[in-house]
């Protein structure tokens, strides 16, 4: 009661800007997309996030370009080999290149050490170096940046216990991992919008029945199901299949909170004289409901869905640490990071952890990002 | 200040508490700052009352909150000074202060108070009324806890609040909108401020209530001899209780004078607008228009009740069934347009609801006399016979600006009718929303914007296009002019009248107004706690009432002669007195 009467107060005020936009003489007006980017815009880390998230996605789409190494080539002469840092001058002359190491092994222990042995691989830009089909339409072999001579082999952050470049699996993980994000708040999406949407116009019991759906299924300790189901994942199923699989498995938890959210929106909503207009003009309760209701409310979906997608990464991550999610050969950052699982590991070759870093820095943007659209949309938060 | 009338400049500077000059307070900066107060210069005497009046807008309100320099940002005091003679005889510049200062905190609330339009937004929900009062005693006065409730008692029965022993331990949501307005009045009488400054105080509540509350103010301003300055946009109320009117318009004052003075003797067009669209509705347009009420009965609405059941609370408690509306009957014939009238809570917008079916009946039937002659029973239709009906009965809303969906454009608003029921389509579709659009005076240019783009008489006309789309036979306007200022009251009330006689329609029309009743109705029904307490000619109900509620309910209407304070003569309705046989007259 009290929530409506200060709307009312808000639209009043609404109603002097606008009488007042009238006495400047010029009317500008701004659609309502447009007046949440000029919110938007306001929110620095949120603007700053949009783009690193944005550049996250870039590199999910053009892993083969990005990636200056094979992914799954192995060497038995590179493992656990330290990052080699990209120097741009030798001497006085532009000409970016890494020092190369050797591998050594104590006589004593005959534990592996790598040394400098002081000769350098010239890097260029857009180097040669495998074959693969960009954007799946037209192969090609060319790289954004590899080493000159295509066959050389360099390792910016590294390389795994196979030997294997770290940089590349990280840019070939952030496929997986980004995509299934989205992918998995799409069906989520669908779901919550469909039962949340139910639930808050109706109302009565099938609002019941709904909201104690979602409420059983919070409920429900989240691992130990997400364990359950992804053991019931056959094993010997191609990557795209468990991907797949994977992402059911994570959407069908995700849905709950998207449910709610478009739930309560929907209640609030149900009330509103507009849409008791729109009942009175004869619409059916579909047109009611996606032609009245739901572009309303769109500007805040996209605000959860943002809010949704780290959830999905951080849970495809901890199901594939735990060895259960995606499955090697399959690269995603939960499949790299179960290769740190080990203390002696982390200790010796800290750069294993890389993937961790990404997951961190692209949930942490994500959620930025999601925080500024979502103050954006209300335009009540001021 | 009385003892020293030796000299008229004497006088003059002593009776003058506040002094404004050319103050000027912007929203923003450069070229496109918005200028809410431009250049206003006034003064306010010891122990009167200024009103300011205006639009929304206006400015009024900025103005209000500038001279305690609470203006919400980005809105800054560019210049002028606000001379304030409660302390200083040579006169303390408030504009001077730092909005932060010790100086203009000792003013705020305790030299010069405030009051505002919302009682409820203004009062602390979980504060005892009593804590709120005995806080600003305390924090302006050097007093204990004891004296200080003692004070808050005192106060609380000042503003005539019933057993204030008691009440002072009650909470906001306790009281009734009269109530914590006194309540706030209490608050902010705590430390006898020299300048009560009260920001629309009666906007919020019913015309008896508001009566009452103006009574209050008066009354107490003699006693405590403070000047007020206050706020509103009514000129009814103006006429009430003002000695000096100010009217503002785009942030400029745009006359200044005694009451009688601008009442009279107005010399600007817009002073004159606004008094005439007030005088207007004192009128009937039906009688100078001449009805075409026919006798053939468009709807009979036959013993309708709308009964909120009994719940069990949470405590095992029961609450008895609510009777929003109980045993309703009402006639409306073709042609003719009906009055509800009746205060908040008295049902008749729940009416309204049932009859259109918004809401569902709990008994009773509403048949309608369709266009083909079937008559049917809304209370009971089902939902294909429904949508026909809906097609012959449309309603208006009172808030334009909720009641336009944000994300269609104009064009699809008004066709939203017409291409439910298939009747148009492309071409044809956008020719009769064109049509629809210059019916209600807007221009076709509008059609791809979107609602906001509009202020609030032109939504509520889009949504009187809407309403006409389908060619209906009977609208049902519930509050469809009180979201609207003065000026454009009359004009929708005009475009209705006009539509009318253009389309053969009846409306029903919900309205706390009688003014609006009078003007546009033939006949009135007048509602009080679900019932209807009396029903007949509108000249008649709005002149000489039988029913003692009507009689209270049209005597607390403020009328627009400031010679003529009927107010103070109003006459009271008490239910329960009235049951127990006593009668309440003119106090």
């Amino acid at each position: 009661m009290s929530e409506k009467k200060t709307e009312t107060v808000e639209v009043e005020e609404t109603a002097q800007v606008v009488n007042m936009a009238n006495l400047r003489g010029g009317i500008e007006y701004a659609s309502q997309w447009q007046l949440m980017w000029m919110r938007f815009r306001k929110h620095r880390l949120a603007l700053i996030s949009m783009f690193v998230v944005i550049a996250f996605y870039m590199v999910a789409v053009f892993s083969e370009f990005l990636a200056p190494m094979d992914p799954e080539q192995p060497s038995r002469t590179t493992t656990y080999q330290p990052p080699q840092w990209i120097h741009l001058f030798d001497g006085s002359t532009f000409a970016p290149h890494v020092l190369n190491f050797t591998l050594t092994r104590d006589p004593d222990t005959l534990a592996p050490t790598y040394v400098l042995d002081g000769s350098k691989t010239y890097l260029t830009l857009f180097a040669r170096g495998f074959e693969y089909k960009m954007l799946g339409l037209f192969k090609t072999d060319i790289h954004l940046f590899g080493p000159k001579v295509n066959g050389q082999r360099m390792f910016v952050f590294g390389s795994d216990r196979l030997g294997r470049d770290v940089l590349s699996r990280v840019i070939f993980g952030a496929r997986f991992t980004l995509s299934l994000g989205l992918i998995g708040v799409t069906l989520s999406v669908t779901i919550g919008i469909l039962l949340g949407g139910l639930s808050g116009y109706y109302g009565g019991k099938v609002d019941w029945v709904v909201m104690r759906l979602v409420e059983f299924i919070l409920s429900l300790p989240t691992i130990p199901i997400w364990l359950a189901m992804a053991s019931a994942l056959p094993k010997d199923w191609p990557p795209h299949f468990q991907y797949m699989a994977v992402t059911v498995i994570i959407s069908l938890i995700g849905w709950t909170h998207l449910a709610r959210v478009v739930r309560g929106r929907f209640l609030a909503m149900r009330g509103e004289v507009f849409v008791v207009a729109a009942k009175l003009d004869g619409c059916s309760e579909g047109r009611v409901i996606f032609r009245h209701m739901l572009p309303s409310l769109a500007s805040h979906i996209i605000a959860a869905v943002t809010l949704a997608i780290p959830s999905m990464v951080l849970a495809e991550t901890s199901l594939s640490f735990l060895g259960l999610g995606l499955q090697p050969p399959a690269i995603s950052w939960g499949v790299l990071l179960k290769d740190a699982q080990k203390i002696s590991v982390i200790a010796n070759a800290p750069w294993l952890f890389m993937p961790g870093v990404m997951v961190v820095c692209a949930v942490l943007s994500l959620n930025f990002f999601g925080d500024g659209l979502r103050d954006a949309a209300d335009p009540y938060t001021h | 200040m009385v003892d020293n009338v030796n000299t008229s400049l004497d006088t003059q500077s002593s009776d003058i508490i506040l002094d404004v000059r050319n103050l000027k307070t912007y929203f923003g900066t450069g070229e496109k700052a918005v200028r809410a107060v431009d250049d206003v210069s006034f003064k306010m005497m010891r122990g009167k009352t200024l009103c300011i009046v205006g639009e929304s807008g206006s400015g009024k309100s900025v103005t209000a909150r500038s001279l305690l320099q609470i203006v919400d940002p980005p809105g800054k005091i560019l210049a002028g000074q606000v001379l304030y003679y409660g302390k200083d005889p040579k006169g303390q510049d408030l504009a001077k202060l730092h909005e932060r200062s010790k100086e203009i905190r000792s003013i705020r609330g305790h030299e010069i108070s405030m009051i505002f339009q919302e009682p409820m937004t203004s009062l602390s929900p979980i504060h005892t009324i009593g804590n709120q009062i005995m806080e600003v005693i305390l924090l302006h006065q050097n007093v204990d806890k004891a004296e200080a409730r003692a004070r808050a008692i005192e106060l609380l029965r000042r503003v005539e609040i019933p057993n204030p022993a008691v009440a002072i331990d009650k909470y906001t949501f306790e009281y009734s909108g009269g109530m914590r307005q006194r309540a706030m009045i209490a608050m902010s009488l705590a430390c006898n401020p020299k300048i009560l400054i009260a920001d629309e105080p009666t906007t919020a509540l019913d015309v008896t209530t508001q009566a009452e509350i103006l009574a209050l103010i008066k009354e107490l301003q003699t006693s405590y001899g403070m000047a007020v300055l206050f706020i509103t946009h009514d000129m009814g109320v103006v006429a009430e209780i003002a000695d000096e009117i100010g009217v503002m318009q785009n942030g400029k004052l745009l006359e200044f004078g005694s009451a009688e003075k601008i009442f009279y003797e107005a010399q600007n067009p817009y002073t004159l607008q606004l008094i005439d669209s007030v005088r207007k509705l004192e009128t009937s347009a039906r009688a100078a228009r001449g009805s075409r009420v026919t006798d053939k009965k468009l709807m009979e609405i036959r013993g309708v009740s709308k009964i909120y059941p009994a719940r069990s609370t949470f405590m095992g408690k029961t609450n008895p069934p609510f009777k929003a509306l109980d045993n309703v009957s009402l006639d409306v014939f073709e042609g003719e347009n009906l009055g509800i009238v009746g205060e908040s809570g008295s049902g008749k917008t729940t009416l309204g609801n049932c009859i259109i079916r918004v809401l569902s009946c709990s008994g009773g039937e509403v048949l309608f006399r369709m266009a083909d002659g079937r008559i049917s029973d809304l209370a009971k239709a089902k939902t294909h016979e429904l949508r026909q009906v809906h097609r012959e009965i449309r309603m208006v809303f009172q808030d334009p600006f909720a009641s336009l969906n944000p994300r269609m454009t104009i064009g699809q608003i008004v066709g939203e009718p017409l291409l439910v029921a298939g009747t148009h389509e492309g071409a044809a579709l956008r020719k009769r929303v064109e049509e629809l659009l210059a019916m209600v005076g807007m221009p076709p240019e509008g059609m791809e914007r979107y609602p906001h783009a509009f202020s609030g008489g032109q939504r509520q006309r889009i949504g009187i296009a809407r309403a006409l789309a389908l060619n209906p036979r009977l609208i049902i306007a519930d509050e469809a002019t009180s979201a609207l200022d003065v000026t454009l009251r009359s004009q929708v009330l005009d475009l209705l009248l006009d539509l009318q006689d253009k389309l053969n329609l009846s409306f029903i029309l919900v309205s706390h107004d009688i003014g609006v009743i009078r003007y546009f109705c033939d006949r009135v029904a007048v509602m009080y706690k679900g019932q209807v307490v009396e029903h007949g000619p509108a000249m008649k109900i709005c002149s000489t009432p039988d029913h003692p509620y009507t009689k209270a309910l049209i005597s607390a209407v403020p009328g627009t002669h400031p010679r003529d304070k009927r107010i103070v003569n109003r006459h009271r309705y008490d239910a329960d007195a009235q049951a127990s046989g006593i009668k309440l007259g003119g106090n």
